[in-house]
Parts: structure tokens; sequence; C-alpha cells
């Protein structure tokens, strides 16, 4: 050692243990570093869940928000109370009749998008090892409020049918027999995010059926419910189930995911403590993209606007069913949405898409690998596609550059496969 | 040499971000450095690395321009080769320096010829295996190198497609993932030692080595996540090394400097084994700048003003000329 006295350590973070527990995941990573990059428009990205507001008539919501403002600014640049605007509640009950949803205005809690619904329910259910049961794989903003709670996520298999009720049972069963408790039953009913599979009506009964047995909540997210490609939308589940449903919606897709305002329908006991937890969190929301959203509703033909979106959405979803078609290598599988944003690919086995990322990045392609929907990180073997943003051409352009980096990583990986 | 008046400086441009793994910490490097110019009284553009740049330099043609971007693109040499065809001043070193500095095998090989020790390594592309059969090549690398080994793309920062190898069963993990960033590796052995990173500076008056750096990370090494998370890599400013040591980290760093012929400032990472023997690793072209980084650790030590540094470098560059 030197003569000198030592330098003392130098941290960057000088209150790096004084995080809670759960801080503790809360790190740089490559894959981060990596989606940076994918941000650029030199990339076709099929990662994030974009949806394409360009296609919104930006005129008419640019002077719709200056009528708001100069009319009614007083309202819109004011606080408001927790439970949200009452006059957009109303507007939200309209939208949910759709899906056959009866509620009363005073049933919803407008909140910051569903992502905040989804930290408000883990924030007033979830102590540290509780048990989520969710599908396999499953969304990842949700595993992610839930293990900022310190939740223990167990995950139960779906097919092209959405969740099977068979595996439910048996993970219910499992959990119990653990001694663990489960909290509730966490659903993508519709165009899963990220497996692009809907629940059969068939099975949604049976689910009801098996929660309420179990005496479990089902927190029913429904983002894409209004994007099907065919047909009518679908019938919710808390449709059928008052009582056991926690529904949980968004405008993000159907109008903007910058107004930030999503919603959640809940029983009276949990809608309270919804309210007085957005409370602690926000105080209020923001009334201006509250009621930004509630003129929109009122004064634009949103229901011909949703029509448009899925035109549009269902065009970029048959480019990339067709693109993989034509030339991902042997071995890949896919899943064909109905509606939403996601196509789940599965890649040959042996392929990790975390650590194909970079190479895809080097190709001007990028995906989220499907570690990111397993709440231990498994699930290498998938890659969600997002066909949302970009155009059929650009789709086609990026799956052909991805089916190049699969056939490359498939020669690395049998260079590298044991005994070569 | 002379220094040019101030107003030289007023259309200063930092280019940052660029399309490799390294664009955020770029962005963030390039961020920090148009702060502290800014406190010292410099308007400053960040521009990024597109296909917007060059009619964005034809518009508004800069006095001087200070590239920090990281990675390919940033550190091999071909930003500055298009600077050198706009006959844009800029800080820093050339593009054939880069190139040399970027390409670690080359890099080491020529610090070596001059005697300074480096790991003994291997440099093979992802073909070599494929042609030859990667158990083949694996069981050869071990009996040759023995174990542990550090496997990382032989271009490329940040740690991205590192990683120590414990065990002959883990190469062939560690190259899949070196593999996934660049074509061929670099796999050296890992020297058990303190981490030591040591700046170099010229701000006019011949390189300087700053104080260094000593890392200490955490159970996963120095990895990505350890570089740029805050609080969780431990850094001694100067590292606790013997005299005798801190001295041959220096003069590693500057010989690595030289040889390269590098310019202006440059990075220079080293292992120190228990005998002190400084080994070099890797010398960098363009440091990280951000707040995690160990360049601003080290100017600090040293009691230069980050900012002062970086206004006195693009004085430098500007007076240079192309």
């Amino acid at each position: 050692m030197t003569d000198e006295p030592e330098s003392p350590a130098v941290r960057i973070d000088r209150y790096v243990g004084q995080y809670a527990e759960r801080a503790k995941g809360m790190v740089a990573s490559e894959i981060r570093a990596l989606f940076a990059v994918a941000a650029r428009p030199e990339i076709v990205s099929l990662a994030g869940g974009t949806p394409y507001v360009a296609a919104l008539p930006l005129d008419a919501v640019g002077s719709m928000v200056g009528d708001l403002v100069a009319g009614q600014g007083t309202q819109a640049l004011q606080y408001c109370t927790a439970q949200g605007d009452a006059g957009l509640r109303e507007r939200i009950c309209e939208i949910m009749s759709l899906e056959h949803i009866q509620a009363h205005p005073d049933d919803v809690v407008v909140t910051v998008g569903s992502q905040q619904a989804l930290d408000l329910l883990a924030r007033i259910f979830i102590d540290p090892g509780d048990v989520i049961i969710a599908e396999a794989p499953s969304y990842v903003g949700a595993l992610g409020a839930f293990a900022a709670y310190q939740a223990d996520v167990v995950h139960v298999q779906m097919d092209d049918d959405g969740l099977i009720p068979e595996a439910l049972e048996q993970a219910i069963t499992a959990v119990a027999a653990s001694g663990r408790r489960a909290k509730f039953v966490y659903t993508v009913p519709n165009y899963h995010n990220p497996a692009g599979v809907t629940l059969v009506e068939n099975r949604r009964h049976r689910i009801l059926e098996i929660c309420q047995r179990a005496g479990l909540l089902v927190v029913e997210d429904n983002p894409y419910g209004l994007l099907g490609f065919d047909g009518d939308p679908i019938r919710a589940l808390r449709a059928d189930d008052h009582e056991g449903v926690v529904y949980l919606g968004t405008f993000s897709k159907t109008f903007a995911a910058g107004v930030r305002v999503g919603w959640a329908v809940a029983p009276p006991g949990i809608r309270d403590k919804l309210i007085l937890a957005a409370e602690s969190a926000v105080l209020c929301h923001s009334s201006f993209s509250q009621l930004t959203v509630r003129e929109y509703l009122a004064t634009q033909p949103w229901r011909e606007q949703i029509k448009d979106f899925r035109e549009l959405y269902r065009e970029r979803r048959d480019a990339t069913l067709d693109a993989l078609t034509r030339l991902m290598p042997p071995g890949c599988s896919w899943t064909r949405p109905a509606g939403g944003f996601y196509v789940w690919l599965r890649l040959p086995e042996g392929i990790d898409s975390k650590a194909m990322l970079p190479m895809a990045i080097s190709a001007r392609v990028a995906y989220v690998p499907g570690t990111g929907f397993y709440a231990d990180g498994s699930g290498g073997q998938f890659a969600r596609l997002c066909y949302a943003f970009p155009e059929p051409s650009r789709i086609r352009e990026g799956i052909r550059r991805l089916a190049s980096v699969v056939e490359s990583e498939i020669e690395l990986r049998q260079d590298f496969a044991p005994g070569r | 040499m002379m220094v040019p008046p101030m107003e030289t400086l007023d259309q200063v441009v930092i280019l940052a971000g660029g399309l490799s793994p390294e664009r955020e910490v770029s962005l963030r490097s390039g961020n920090r450095v148009r702060d502290e110019l800014d406190q010292a009284g410099i308007d400053a553009r960040v521009l990024d690395a597109d296909s917007a740049l060059l009619t964005r330099l034809d518009n508004h043609p800069p006095s001087v321009v200070f590239p920090v971007i990281h990675g390919s693109c940033g550190e091999d040499g071909s930003i500055r080769e298009i600077l050198e065809l706009l006959a844009v001043p800029y800080v820093g070193s050339t593009p054939s320096a880069c190139r040399l500095a970027f390409d670690k095998p080359t890099a080491k090989s020529m610090v070596a010829a001059l005697g300074v020790a480096t790991p003994p390594s291997v440099t093979l592309p992802r073909e070599t295996f494929h042609d030859l059969g990667a158990s083949a090549v694996i069981e050869l690398i071990v009996a040759r190198l023995g174990l542990p080994l550090y496997v990382k793309p032989s271009r490329g920062g940040s740690s991205l497609g590192s990683s120590a190898v414990q065990k002959e069963d883990d190469l062939p993990a560690a190259l899949l993932s070196c593999f996934a960033y660049g074509g061929t590796a670099l796999i050296e052995q890992f020297i058990q030692g303190t981490e030591v990173a040591v700046s170099v500076l010229d701000l006019g008056d011949g390189p300087r080595a700053l104080p260094p750096v000593e890392i200490v990370p955490g159970e996963s090494g120095y990895d990505y996540s350890a570089r740029y998370t805050a609080g969780q890599t431990e850094f001694y400013v100067p590292a606790r090394l013997p005299a005798q040591a801190a001295g041959a980290v220096a003069e590693t760093a500057l010989t690595a400097h030289s040889a390269l012929g590098l310019r202006d400032l440059s990075r220079t990472d080293l292992i120190v084994d228990e005998t002190g023997t400084a080994y070099f690793l890797e010398a960098n072209v363009s440091p990280g700048m951000t707040e995690t980084s160990t360049l601003p650790l080290a100017l600090d030590a040293a009691r230069y003003s980050f900012g002062e540094a970086c206004v006195r470098l693009l004085e430098l560059a500007a007076a240079r000329g192309v």
C-alpha cells in the first residue's frame, strides 16, 4: 500500500445502502440500452406496443383541445377528485356497454393509463410473498407492478384458445397446498399481450366458476377489446360477474396513449380503496387529460375512428403473418391474432431471443425478448412482435431482417451444440 | 500552440448517440459535456450521427466538434473520417489511430511490442469455430490459455458481450454472448487483481496521466449494470496501489496513448496483479463522460474542472484545424 492516507471509496450514489428491498432490481440493463437504439428510425421496431396515433384527426383534436381550454379552462386546469371526472366516468360506462358491462359511473375509478390501476391494485392487495396467478406469458407492465410489491407470480399455461381452465385449477390447488395465499388472477382475455390469443367463450364461464369457487378475485385487463378484426366486441368477464371481477380499461389504444387515461371498474369495497390509494399516490389525476378524453368522446366520431384503427391494424397484422409465412426459417411458429397488436413468435429449439437481440439490432430490427413476459425470466424461446406502428412495407422489411438474424443464430447455435 | 479567441467556439457541436448498443451511454455523455460547456459559457449543440447529420452540419457549419459517440462509428474512426472530409476540426484522435485502438487485439499487439504486459490471448472469428468444430477449438484454447478466461468482442465497449469464464463448460455460452455483439472474439487469460482505469489528457502541454481510478464492482463484476447503475460499483481515486504499481499504470497508459498515436484524451483499462505487474487490457478513444464514468472522477481527483478541460480541448482542436 502507499504511504499516503488511503482515499475513501467513492460511490456515485451515496444512498445505495438505504434503498428498499424492492428497489434491488432497478438497475441499468443491456436490454434497455438496446431498446434505446430501437427507437431510432433506422431500426424497424417491432418492439414497443406503440399505437399509430398519426391516424388520428390531429387538426380536429387540436381545435378541440383549444376550445376546451378556452371554454372550460378553469375546470381543465384545476384539481379534481381522485375518483375522476364524473362526466368522463359516464362516458366510460357507455363504452363498456359495448362489451356488455353494466356499470354505474360510481363504480369507475379513473387512473393514469391502466398501468396505474395495476399499481394501485398491487398496492392494496399484495404483501411481500403473496401469490398472483397470471397467464404464461403475461403482460410485462403487470409483472413489473407486481414485482414492485414483491409478489410471487405463478404462471398458468395458455394455448391458442387462451388461459387453460384445468391448468388454472391445478395452479390454485398447488398454491393452496403450499400454504401460500393467492390474491387474484390477472388475465388479458382479448388479443393477449404478448401472446396475441383470445380466451374463447366456453372457457370464460369455466374460469369465472373456478375463481368463484376458490374465492379468488379476477383482474380483467382489456386494453385491446375494441380492436378486434372480426365481428362485435367480445363479452367481458366483468359482464358476468360484478362482484368477482375488477375490469381495467384504457384510452391508450383507442384514442391516444399520450393522454394517459385509463380506468378500473371494481366492486364497491375495492373501488373505495382504489380511490384512497390513488389519492395518496397522485392526489388526483390530470383534469386536462380527463377533459380532453371527455370532449373527444363527446365531439369527435370516436366509433368511426376505432373502425379506422381496426382496419389499419388488420392490414398490418396481415402483412406480418404473410411475411412470417414467407420468410421465417423452419422451426418457427407464431400465433394468429384476431385483434390487438401482437404476434407471439416461437423460435427454433435452443434459440434464445434475449441473447439474439444485439444481432437483431445490428441488423436494424427490434422485438421484445420473451423473457420479459415471465416473472422467472424464462421464455427465451419466444419473441413478441408488435405490428401496430410500422407501415406494412416496413413490417415486411423488418421480418426479412429478423428471419436472416434467426437463420444466423440457428447456425451459430449449431456450431456450439454439444459435441460439435 | 496558439489559443484561438473564445469566439471560435461559438458553433460547437457535440456528436452523441449513434446506432451502437452504447447509444444511451453516449447520449448521457454528450448531455453531460453540453451542460459543462454551458456552465463555462459555451453554447453547444448535441447532434446525433444519423441521416440528417450532414445536412445539419452543412446548414450550420461548426467551428469545432466534440465527438462523444461510443462504440462503432464513434470509436472506429468512421465519424472522424467524415469530419476530416468536411474539414471540420474535432477533439480527439485521428481516424487511423481510432481504428488501431478500437480493434482490441491490434491495440494489444502494438502496446505489447513496447514491452507492456497484456494478458495472453487468442483472437478468433466465429467462422473458425464453425469450420474447425467448436469443441476442438475450445479444448485447444483451454489447454493453451488455461482457466479462468475472459471473453469479449474484439471491438466494442461497455462490457457488452463480455464475460468471465471459470470452467470450460461455460466457454461456449460466453462465446455465444460475445458473437451476439461482434463476429470476432478476444479470449484472454483472466488476470486476478486490481481493476484500474487511467485517463490520459493532453491540454497542450503533452499527455499526462490522471490519477488512476480503482474499480471495485459487486459480485457480478464490472458488467453493464455495474458500470451504469449509480452506486453499484465502488471507486477509489487514486487507486489503492503501491507507489511502484501506481507509477506503472500511469506509464502504461501513456505508452498506450503514444503507441496507438492517440490524441487529446484517452482511457486505458488495466489489471494490476498481486506482483504489481500492470496488464494492458484496452484503450478507449472516446471515454465515457457520464456520472458513473471514470474520466470525470479522475479529473476531479486531479483538481481539473471537467468543463474547463472540455473548453481547453475544444480550443486546442480549433487551433489545430484539420
